[in-house]
């Protein structure tokens, strides 16, 4: 089923390494989306907590903005439609940017502030989640609300998501295939070309879910392991009650 | 830059208008058909029904773990091939895009509809399945009537948010070439060359679509919370 993959193909490499390939862009658009998404998310997550009306508004918009846009659209807009917003020197900059790499950073931001608004509203079901005690006690001790989010309250609900943050580290690496749609020769996009070179769709398919399945297994695995590595101390018999937000799905795929 | 010239997108509204459709079409059929098989799909693993619980239990594992865009690519494939094997003496028969986008949705959805369900059924207290038996009531009876109306009364804002996200990812058949909202307007734009004017229209109408979606969502949410709580 799998010698298609180690034959010779049109350009001198075997069809494994067409594989390889797709597998590289993959996993590099999946863990640099994943540090933009969770940079920007913690950021937004504690502002829609903010006191302050304007920052908690402006963050509530950007969640809805970027949550209610399915993510090819917002792959649409940031390939074609940006660069054509932009002043003209600075698009056609943009446009003029070496094959892969034109596709590469359109797909990487839209993936990161999608995933972004989605840790988003993780990380403020975390705070919210915290007892009103933890807030009060840090204003007793006289750390001021900025002191009090960086290292009493944030630490605290971050660990508390672990587990649902999972379902949206699975969202981003099967949302890399969205990337397919402008160009960006990911794993999902060889697996096609192979097939379409070979007709050998079953073989070229299947060695491509398998390798999914794969980084599934392994990003499951990651997360369990953060999970107890980082646990509250005590939390333990809490965890069960946390089950169900894992079930939130981390978007399109 | 070119000035923004919106009147593009009045001329292409009646075709965009057939795109949108389509696409509530395919969510509606998948929605119905997905919360079918995957209520389905549920209560096999609740009951614990031998062989069929561990096919189950792969079949969500499988789809949940690859992209939509993989799933919908093998099943442009596949259909076919199993459709030609069954009605057409192993020939492979055409199916087209379109029927293979409803099957597609319907049986990839019933997976994560599953999950939500699964979930809902653990969280129905003991204490109802005594009461049911105890009325001897049948097993069908007591899912019919006892078990499954609280599970979905729970679950109900969670499927409504993940069909809100299947509304949302109809949007990829644009990999199969259909005339879906965003197939429309790509459409369109090949044509007249207006890509920024289309594709800005196409994510304000998924904007003011989804967020009304989630609004009525969160007010739900609040109703439906059941007030005596075991």
């Amino acid at each position: 089923m799998f010698d298609v993959l180690f034959q010779p193909a049109i350009d001198g490499q075997l069809y494994i390494q067409w594989l390889l390939s797709g597998l590289m862009w993959t996993l590099l658009l999946a863990v640099g989306g994943w540090w933009i998404a969770f940079a920007i998310g913690v950021l937004v997550g504690v502002g829609r907590t903010s006191r302050n009306r304007a920052v908690a508004l402006a963050a509530r918009l950007y969640v809805e903005v970027f949550r209610n846009i399915p993510v090819l659209v917002q792959m649409f807009l940031w390939y074609f439609v940006l660069p054509e917003l932009l002043p003209t020197g600075l698009g056609d900059r943009i446009k003029q940017m070496p094959p892969p790499w034109g596709a590469f950073f359109p797909a990487l931001a839209c993936l990161g502030l999608y995933t972004a608004a989605r840790i988003a509203e993780q990380v403020r079901a975390g705070i919210e989640a915290l007892p009103a005690g933890q807030d009060e006690a840090a204003a007793a001790l006289g750390l001021s609300p900025w002191a009090a989010r960086r290292h009493i309250i944030v630490p605290q609900a971050l660990r508390l998501i672990v587990p649902s943050l999972t379902s949206e580290v699975m969202g981003i690496y099967k949302n890399t295939s969205v990337a397919l749609t402008i160009g960006l020769l990911e794993l999902t996009a060889q697996a096609r070309q192979i097939s379409e070179a070979t007709f050998q769709t079953f073989g070229a398919f299947a060695a491509a879910t398998i390798i999914y399945l794969l980084l599934a297994l392994v990003a499951y695995r990651l997360m369990l392991w953060i999970d107890r590595r980082f646990q509250i101390p005590g939390s333990a018999p809490a965890r069960k009650a946390r089950r169900l937000p894992i079930l939130r799905r981390g978007g399109a795929l | 830059m070119n000035a923004l010239d919106f009147s593009v997108v009045v001329d292409a509204l009646p075709f965009l208008w057939k795109g949108l459709q389509f696409s509530l079409l395919l969510t509606a059929v998948a929605f119905v058909a997905g919360l079918v098989l995957g209520t389905g799909l549920a209560l096999v693993q609740h009951l614990q029904v031998p062989v069929l619980a561990q096919l189950a239990k792969g079949y969500v594992a499988l789809i949940r773990s690859i992209p939509l865009i993989m799933v919908l690519f093998w099943f442009f494939f596949l259909v076919p091939l199993i459709a030609g094997w069954m009605f057409n003496n192993g020939r492979p028969m055409p199916v087209g895009g379109v029927l293979t986008a409803f099957l597609t949705f319907s049986l990839f959805e019933a997976a994560y509809y599953s999950e939500i369900i699964r979930v809902g059924l653990r969280s129905v207290g003991k204490g109802q399945y005594e009461a049911a038996d105890a009325l001897s009531l049948s097993t069908l009876q007591t899912y019919r009537h006892i078990i499954l109306p609280q599970v979905f009364r729970v679950t109900s804002p969670i499927i409504l948010s993940q069909t809100i996200i299947l509304f949302q990812d109809t949007s990829l058949v644009y990999v199969l070439s259909l005339t879906d909202l965003v197939g429309a307007a790509s459409k369109v734009a090949q044509l007249n060359g207006r890509l920024v004017e289309m594709y800005l229209t196409v994510a304000a109408v998924y904007l003011v679509i989804c967020t009304s979606a989630s609004q009525l969502v969160a007010v739900l949410r609040k109703r439906t919370r059941i007030a005596t709580n075991r």
